[in-house]
C-alpha cells in the first residue's frame, strides 16, 4: 500500500473515533448543566458560563483529532 | 479544493518579510476597529445618545463577565481583554464577507493571539504578586507539582490556539466544500451556523483568557483553583 493511501484512511479513522468521546461527554456535561438550571434557575448565568468554557476544553479533544488529520493529509513526511 | 489550511501563500514581500493573506485582512480590521472605536468615543456625553448607550452596552457587559470570573475589579484588564474579544469576534466574522477569509482560520492569527495571552498572565501575575511571589505559585500545592504547572502553562496556551483555529478552519472548509458539491444555495445554513461558532469561539477564547489570568492574580490558592 502506497503510504498516501495509508495516511487518507488513518485521518479518517483519527477524525472518527477522536469524536466519539467528545461528543459523549459534551452531551453528559450538557445535560448536567440543564438539569442544574432547572433546579436552580437564578444561577443560570454562572452555569451557562462555565458550561461553555467546559464545552471548549473538551471540543479541544476532538480539535486536536482534526489537527492531526489535517498534518496526515498535508504535511505529512512520509506521503510527500 | 483548496490548498492545505496549515499553510498560507504569500501575497507579496516587505524586505525579507514575507505578507500572506491573513496579515492584510487582519490590517483592514485594525484600521476599521481604530478608526470605529475613535468615531463611537469622539464626544462622549453624560446623557448618552444612541451610540454611546450600545458602547456602554458592550463595555459594561465586558467589564461584567471579567468582574464574574476575576471577582476584583475588572478596569486593569479590560483595555486588553476588550480589544481581544472585539478583535476576535471582528476576525470570526470577517470571513463572512464574500472574497475575505477569516485571518483566525490560518494558524498564525490564533498563535498570535495566544501568545499575547500567554505574556499577558505572567505579566499580571507578576504585577499582582511580585515577581517571587508569582515564581511560589508555581510550586502550589506541593514542589512536586512544579513540572506540571509549567507544562500546563505551555499545553493551555497551543490548546487556545489551537481551538480557535480548528473551530473557524474547519467551519470555512466544510463551507468550501459545499460550495463545491453543491453550488449556490445550500452554504447558507452553514454560513449562519458559522457565524454562532465565530462568536462563541471569540466568547470562549476570552473568557479562557480571563480565567488564566484571573487564576495567575488570584489572591487566596482558593480563588486559584476552579477552571483554570
Amino acid at each position: 500500500m502506497n503510504p498516501k493511501l495509508i495516511s487518507i484512511v488513518c485521518a479518517a479513522i483519527a477524525v472518527s473515533i477522536g469524536s466519539v468521546g467528545p461528543a459523549l461527554a459534551e452531551g453528559r456535561s450538557v445535560a448536567a448543566a440543564m438539569d442544574a438550571i432547572a433546579r436552580q434557575p437564578e444561577a443560570a448565568g454562572t452555569i451557562s458560563r462555565t458550561l461553555f468554557v467546559g464545552l471548549a476544553m473538551i471540543e479541544t479533544m476532538a480539535i486536536y483529532c482534526l489537527v492531526v488529520a489535517l498534518l496526515l493529509l498535508y504535511a505529512n513526511p512520509y506521503a510527500a | 479544493m483548496q490548498a492545505s489550511p496549515l499553510t498560507s501563500a504569500l501575497l507579496f514581500r516587505v524586505g525579507p518579510v514575507g505578507i500572506t493573506r491573513p496579515v492584510v485582512t487582519t490590517w483592514f480590521i485594525m484600521i476599521a476597529l481604530t478608526v470605529g472605536s475613535w468615531w463611537i468615543t469622539r464626544n462622549l456625553k453624560m446623557r448618552p445618545d444612541a451610540r454611546q448607550a450600545a458602547l456602554e452596552i458592550l463595555v459594561e457587559g465586558i467589564a461584567g463577565q471579567i468582574r464574574d470570573v476575576i471577582r476584583q475589579d475588572p478596569r486593569p484588564f479590560l483595555p486588553l481583554l476588550g480589544t481581544l474579544f472585539i478583535f476576535a469576534v471582528a476576525a470570526n466574522l470577517s470571513g463572512v464577507l464574500p472574497g475575505v477569509e477569516a485571518p483566525t482560520s490560518r494558524i498564525e492569527t490564533p498563535a498570535a493571539l495566544a501568545l499575547i495571552v500567554f505574556l499577558a498572565v505572567h505579566y499580571f501575575g507578576v504585577r499582582a504578586r511580585g515577581l517571587k511571589g508569582y515564581l511560589a505559585s508555581f510550586a502550589e500545592p506541593k514542589l512536586v507539582m512544579l513540572p506540571l504547572n509549567v507544562l500546563s502553562e505551555i499545553t493551555r496556551t497551543f490548546s487556545l490556539m489551537v481551538r480557535l483555529f480548528g473551530n473557524v478552519m474547519s467551519g470555512e472548509f466544510v463551507i468550501a466544500l459545499v460550495v463545491a458539491l453543491a453550488g449556490l444555495f445550500l452554504p447558507i445554513p452553514l454560513m449562519a451556523l458559522e457565524i454562532l461558532v465565530g462568536l462563541v469561539q471569540a466568547y470562549i477564547f476570552t473568557v479562557l483568557a480571563t480565567v488564566f489570568i484571573g487564576a495567575a492574580v488570584a489572591k487566596s490558592p482558593a480563588d486559584r483553583g476552579g477552571l483554570a
